[in-house]
């Protein structure tokens, strides 16, 4: 395979209001024809820069102050504008992360391809249209022809992307650079996505440069992968021995973090302190202060590559030949730490604490001049579910199929249309006034998103008194000041932090923040709506450890509504699985991830890429996949039947023409498939 | 002689205002978050030099906000004995002496010692002659009108001198004041100089010395000379120009302050509650959007006219009256302007209540007015700020308009507006009357390009997705390409080439 891409010492700067920034400090890196080659770090590791820098579209206040992009042995850093118009597109392609952004709304499908082969002058008038067309259908899209005419509001976000990987492929580049492409998607669009682009990478023998924070997706994918860490790369290696020895202390603490079902009851492996920030020359290594192994030359000198072959090495000291008696005396001291007792045994059963009979959620479609209630989106279409005391149930789903919406029904944050929802007993359900908010200061919310949660205009300790002043919690103001400096201390933040506000604080620290508010209330349920979705895995990490400790000290329960099954697994007693506002399936957590019997379940499960063959579950085959690549349809117009027809590989007449009644497979167990049998 | 103030309604309403900006500056003082797009219009050297020209404006506005009375000659004369005079009138006639005022019969061309008009004299010696008169005032101290070229040059040098040597004085007080924590003014002089203070003092010193420049040389011709020519009437058009700048400021100001309560509040209602009350306001201002603005108002203000017209008695003097048409302007300017700032809020407002803290607040069960205080208004304060600013600007254009029309402020009332509206029927003379128009426009250029650039400086500020950008054309790299110089002992590149 001969070398394609070569990147060399490449140093990026960007001005910004504290001093000029280093994001990329000297990334040296290879790409042959044929190869995917995978940048894995968290945020704000770089590795965005990197393929923005190789394409030279960095941001108004970045440069490039030196190094060498080498395409085909030619130095594209130093062609002027011009030429390097015809490099991108034509000879690397790029793919971005949100694919309803990245497509021009007001251009159709057709004529965004066409734009491609037209400016490289590949074909041009009809015969573009042509190949156009056929890049359509190459990219796995039905019935081309009239998707050629469509406008990218007509499709979903899995087509979006397929749409967009079409134009980036359109004029054949040698190279293609795919930043994130499925993080965006859910998980079974996503294994469709990644189907795609390898057998396209197969197909063509081009050379696709991956960036993705997901380490699962890069152990499906790559052949090479690179960990950044601080603008460097601080580990490289062929993807099976990346994985197998993480060499580098931040590689092996990043494997650690990962939630998982093998690591349920223990607690996940955090990293301390935080990412430095990049202004300036570094002396030593850049993880020396978060690594738990760092000694006095770590400090002292940047560490040079060093590992067991050529191919597979990383930056630490540790690795040095002259270092391994220390690497040994570490490794003893490992061996000798006694694992933490794993501690998962659900606490006893202290009853149901919330039950939840057929709610639903309806919102109406208005049209005219008079707005006419012309349709409903039935957002929750009866659901029912229980969360018992000090126990966690995990809402699982895909986006769009009504679960956010769910958990702010519970706290009646939406109009609720119809159902029951009993609390300790008592109906919740249209409560007023102050029995609305007496309820309420037992039901409490932490968010997905931790910058959109807080008011970026109050201070953090006003954002957390002010859930107990409203709930008349604490005698004066002196007793919550008190009680604010204790839930401070609760989830781990300093109590001078409450004079501060929020932009002073990192992503996971404001998740902290927004955690304590909702303990301030004392409450005995708090749902939890994707609260690590927007988190580095490390601080995912801290987080529901963090969650966990909190349930087992307090006894509160949580509603985790979630799309990530590794946290599910990690994390819940119970699932129930959602599809189009309905349960599809529920049970405990052992019975629902390892025995799942509703096809639906079955296909989410197994489209979640996994770090190791841990999953007892069968890949999917590639007939189940074509069923599942198709729309999810509307929640405004359900097909009838079993909603999951239209997607479910086991699918016969007799689905079309009811809604399954539930199935008991066990005493907890349900299933809504007509396909399954009770034992 | 008898002195007592009299507190005309704008004049209040000006000084409150004066004091609650105080107030928002002692308030963001404290406020971290609040203070720091501010330091960024700190570090701004236009939005420096304009608030610079601004305070000079406010100073001249604010001087003729202070009205008394004066009662000359004996207690127990009638009415018209008693004459309202601001601070700014005392100020002039101080500088300008028997300029100021009324003088002259009708126009009379800037820095001229002649009428703009031929006259019909009685000659000394018998019989009539139609020339050209001297003027009354206007360099009435000339013996020989031939000397005045070299008298103008000499006072205008004259004028120049004093205004440096108060541009030294005002250097020093300033110096003084930045120096007083440390440094000595020396010390602060010399950084103010070198732009190593944090706020760039050296735009801001060169203005004010412009300012003493064109102020000292300003008075020292005008106490002589009309420096800007006289009027239809005979007025001093340098006299009117800096009254005018009240009428402006007011218009300016209070208008905004009539609107904001509106904008505000409904424009958070609507998108807030949604729902009826949504539509109840969003009909309200598409309604009010649809009918020409210029006949709105001209119809309310003529309303008012009449009902003040009506209501003599409530307004002892002329000035009263003409306040109170003025004030009525604004309100009536507020209250047809709001649309546009309330459409942009309520937009606003929808996209905020769907965010997660707002709903975190209903979570917790917080009363809907301390939402909308507490969590929606501080959220949108920066847009109320921006528009404000740019708004100002906007008002003095429009008085100016409406005046034109008509329909704008009492015909006694100084404003560019009327001074423009009175230039417009000697624009077809020949030889032209230009000066009442060149003054109206330089004063009023002057005012709302600096409040425009400052609006701009402020609109940067606050809108936090603009980067620091320097001025760096760096397209892509200087020096050595591909210098394999870093520090890491080995600088081979792991799996990088097969060996």
């Amino acid at each position: 395979m001969t070398d394609v891409l070569e990147v060399r010492n490449l140093h990026t700067r960007i001005d910004s209001a504290s001093g000029v920034v280093h994001p990329l400090d000297g990334i040296d890196l290879t790409l042959k024809a044929g190869e995917t080659f995978a940048i894995v770090g968290e945020s704000g590791s770089g590795k965005s820069m990197t393929a923005l820098s190789i394409m030279r579209l960095l941001p108004e206040p970045g440069w490039i102050e030196r190094g060498e992009v080498n395409l085909d042995g030619h130095n594209i850093l130093t062609l002027p504008e011009y030429r390097m118009r015809d490099v991108r597109g034509a000879r690397i392609g790029m793919i971005f992360q949100e694919p309803a952004t990245s497509l021009n709304p007001v251009l159709t499908c057709g004529e965004q391809i066409v734009e491609v082969l037209e400016r490289h002058k590949i074909e041009e008038g009809p015969a573009a249209r042509r190949r156009a067309t056929e890049w359509l259908k190459r990219v796995g899209i039905p019935d081309p022809e009239r998707r050629m005419d469509e406008y990218p509001f007509q499709l979903s976000g899995g087509m979006k992307q397929r749409v967009m990987i079409a134009v980036a492929l359109a004029a054949e580049p040698q190279v293609l650079i795919a930043d994130e492409p499925t993080t965006a998607l859910d998980v079974t669009i996503q294994a469709q996505i990644l189907d795609l682009l390898k057998s396209l990478q197969k197909e063509r023998g081009m050379a696709m440069l991956l960036i993705t924070h997901d380490l699962a997706v890069v152990a499906q994918m790559a052949h090479r992968v690179a960990l950044m860490y601080a603008g460097e790369i601080v580990k490289i290696g062929p993807r099976d021995a990346f994985f197998a020895q993480p060499l580098h202390p931040y590689a092996l603490k990043l494997f650690a973090s990962l939630p998982g079902a093998g690591k349920r009851g223990e607690p996940l492996a955090s990293i301390k302190g935080f990412v430095p920030p990049l202004h300036g020359q570094f002396t030593g290594c850049r993880f020396a202060d978060r690594c738990d192994y760092a000694y006095d030359r770590c400090r002292k000198q940047a560490p040079a590559w060093h590992g067991p072959d050529p191919q597979h090495q990383a930056r630490c000291h540790l690795l040095d030949p002259r270092e391994e008696w220390r690497l040994a005396e570490l490794l003893r001291r490992e061996d000798d730490k006694v694992p933490e007792a794993a501690d998962f045994a659900a606490p006893a059963d202290a009853g149901d604490l919330l039950e939840v009979r057929d709610l639903k959620v309806h919102f109406p479609i208005r049209k005219g001049l008079l707005k006419k209630v012309v349709g409903q989106v039935k957002a929750v279409d009866g659901v029912s579910l229980s969360i018992r005391q000090g126990r966690t149930l995990a809402l699982v789903g895909e986006s769009g199929c009504g679960k956010t919406t769910a958990g702010k029904a519970l706290l009646q944050l939406v109009p609720v249309t119809g159902g029951t929802v009993r609390f300790g007993g008592n109906e919740v359900l249209g409560l007023k006034g102050a029995e609305l908010k007496r309820m309420r200061s037992r039901m409490q919310l932490v968010f997905q998103d931790p910058f959109g949660s807080l008011n970026p205009r109050m201070r953090v300790g006003e954002i957390i008194a002010e859930g107990m002043a409203s709930f008349g919690i604490g005698a004066n103001a002196q007793a919550r000041n008190d009680r604010v400096a204790e839930l401070l201390g609760q989830v781990g933040l300093a109590v001078e932090s409450r004079y501060k506000y929020p932009h002073e604080f990192s992503g996971g620290q404001r998740q902290r923040i927004a955690i304590a508010r909702a303990l301030a209330a004392n409450p005995q349920l708090i749902v939890c709506d994707e609260p690590t979705s927007a988190l580095d895995v490390s601080v995912q990490a801290q987080i529901l450890n963090l969650l966990k400790d909190l349930q087992k000290t307090l006894g509160v329960s949580f509603l985790f509504i979630t799309h990530n099954i590794g946290v599910v697994e990690y994390l819940a007693h119970d699932v129930a699985v959602m599809y189009l506002g309905r349960i599809v399936e529920s049970g405990t957590a052992e019975e629902v991830l390892n025995r799942p019997r509703h096809p639906y379940t079955q296909a989410l499960l197994a489209a979640v890429p996994r770090l190791n063959t841990e999953s007892k579950l069968p890949p999917l085959t590639s007939e189940v996949k074509e069923h599942l690549a198709a729309d999810i349809p509307s929640p405004a117009n359900p097909p009838a039947g079993c909603h999951f027809h239209t997607r479910c590989p086991l699918a016969v007449e007799a689905c079309k023409a009811a809604y399954p009644a539930e199935v008991a497979v066990s005493a907890t167990h349900k299933v809504r498939c007509i396909m399954v049998q009770p034992e | 002689m008898n002195f007592s103030p009299v507190l005309l309604i704008t004049d209040v309403l000006l000084w409150l205002l004066v004091f609650a900006v105080v107030g928002y500056v002692w308030y963001v003082r404290r406020h971290e978050h609040l203070l720091v797009p501010w330091l960024k219009v700190r570090q701004n050297p236009v939005a420096m030099i304009c608030a610079t020209v601004l305070v000079a404006y406010a100073a001249i506005g604010l001087a003729d906000s202070l009205h008394f009375r004066t009662a000359s000659g004996a207690p127990g004369r009638s009415q018209t004995g008693v004459e309202v005079r601001s601070v700014l009138d005392v100020l002039l006639g101080a500088a300008l002496g028997p300029m100021a005022g009324k003088s002259e019969k009708t126009y009379s061309a800037p820095l001229a010692i002649y009428s703009f008009a031929k006259e019909t004299v009685e000659k000394p010696g018998g019989g009539q002659a139609r020339e050209f008169p001297r003027l009354t005032v206007g360099g009435a101290h000339l013996k020989n009108p031939g000397d005045r070229d070299g008298d103008i040059a000499w006072r205008g040098a004259l004028g120049l001198a004093k205004g440096l040597v108060l541009f030294a004085v005002l250097n020093g007080a300033l110096a003084l004041w930045v120096g007083r924590k440390g440094g000595g003014p020396a010390l602060a002089a010399r950084a103010m100089w070198r732009g190593t203070t944090p706020a760039p003092w050296r735009p801001i010193l060169v203005t004010l010395l412009l300012i003493c420049l064109m102020a000292c040389p300003a008075v020292a011709l005008g106490s002589h000379y009309h420096l800007f020519g006289t009027d239809k009437v005979g007025q001093d058009v340098l006299t009117i120009s800096l009254k005018s700048i009240r009428t402006g400021l007011v218009i300016g100001t209070l208008t905004t302050m009539v609107m904001l309560p509106f904008a505000v509040l409904l424009g958070l209602a609507a998108g807030y509650f949604r729902g009826w009350v949504d539509d109840v306001i969003v009909y309200l201002y598409t309604s009010l959007s649809s009918i020409p603005s210029v006949l709105l108002i001209a119809a309310a203000v003529l309303i008012v006219q009449v009902s003040i017209d009506n209501h003599q008695d409530l307004f002892p003097t002329t000035l009263q009256r003409a306040d109170m048409r003025l004030l009525a302007l604004c309100v009536i300017l507020g209250a047809t302007g709001w649309t546009g700032l309330c459409r942009l809020l309520r937009g606003e407002a929808l996209k905020l209540r769907e965010l997660d803290y707002i709903q975190a607040a209903q979570a917790f069960g917080v009363a809907r007015l301390r939402i909308l205080t507490r969590h929606m208004l501080p959220n949108v304060m920066h847009l109320v700020t921006i528009n404000a600013v740019m708004d100002f600007s906007g008002m003095v254009l429009a008085e100016a308009v409406l005046s034109y029309v008509g329909v704008g402020v009492d015909p006694t009332t100084n404003s560019f507006g009327g001074m423009i509206n009175a230039a417009r029927f000697e624009m077809s003379r020949d030889p032209l009357v230009w000066w009442l128009l060149a003054a109206a426009f330089f004063f009023m250029l002057g005012l709302v390009l600096a409040a425009n650039l400052f609006a701009d400086a402020v609109q940067e500020a606050f809108d936090p997705r603009r980067v620091v950008r320097r001025a760096r054309p760096r397209i892509f790299q200087r020096g050595p390409v591909g210098g394999m110089t870093e520090a890491a002992e080995d600088p081979r590149a792991p799996g990088g080439r097969p060996a």
